[in-house]
């Protein structure tokens, strides 16, 4: 089955920790995961500033690393994210900030990322909505 | 067919930037010609209260883009009637055309869409 995760949550919250474990669940299954989509305060999750204690979970990390070593479509809203300061390099650059906290595998996009991702997935799957 | 989406707006418009994030995805949907349905539930339904005046505590006025739905085609709007009656809302009051829907309509709408997004 095709799988289509979209996330509303910073990585502080259990619903970032749920879905993560969620999505490796899917791939674990042998299903699909088409695109995840981190919209709202869900973009903190992909943001490479966060600092997490030693002995708690990072799931910010964990979530890169994720997506890096399954290639997948990790997209970031980018209306979401320029306001709540989550910049890849090319962004930090346009609006002249000191820092990018958002390298690969993330990518920045608009809203017509997680309606396609919906329309191709069996399955769109939301974490963190309020 | 294109897959139905559903979404449920349940933040207030001047709790943060949810309601006009929820509202965007509306928005998107409709430029792409997709089927999207969008409810007021809970304090969202304080998005549709007419003649408000958000530049008082320095925000931008969500009036304007929920007037812009019908021009992307988004026609399928819908409020809980209980969400309305607990903040002493009347249909009068609202600023747009929605369908007030009870408990019973709330749970058929649901079954009805092939997605649902709640924020």
């Amino acid at each position: 089955m095709k799988f289509a995760i979209a996330l509303f949550s910073p990585p502080h919250a259990p619903a970032s920790r749920r879905a993560l474990r969620f999505a490796q669940a899917v791939l674990d299954g042998g299903h699909e995961i088409v695109r995840l989509f981190f919209y709202q305060d869900g973009v903190h999750s992909a943001s490479a500033s966060v600092v997490t204690p030693q002995d708690e979970l990072d799931s910010a990390a964990e979530w890169r690393a994720f997506v890096s070593r399954h290639q997948l479509d990790g997209v970031v809203c980018i209306a979401a994210a320029l306001r709540r300061g989550v910049l890849n390099e090319e962004e930090a650059r346009r609006y002249e900030r000191d820092a990018a906290n958002l390298p690969a595998p993330w990518e920045l996009s608009g809203l017509g990322q997680l309606h396609e991702a919906a329309q191709l997935a069996d399955r769109l799957v939301c974490f963190g909505g309020n | 067919m294109a897959k139905s989406l559903l979404i449920v707006s349940r933040q207030a418009p001047w709790a943060g930037p949810a309601a006009r994030e929820a509202l965007d995805i509306a928005l998107a949907g409709g430029a792409f010609d997709l089927p999207i349905g969008l409810l007021f539930l809970d304090d969202g339904v304080f998005q549709l209260v007419a003649g408000q005046q958000p530049q008082r505590i320095e925000q931008k006025d969500l009036g304007a883009n929920l007037q812009a739905l019908p021009l992307f085609g988004i026609e399928s709007l819908y409020a809980a009637r209980h969400s309305l009656a607990e903040r002493g809302l009347t249909e009068e009051a609202l600023s747009l055309p929605v369908q007030v829907l009870d408990d019973t309509g709330l749970a058929a709408l649901l079954d009805q869409y092939d997605q649902v997004i709640t924020l």
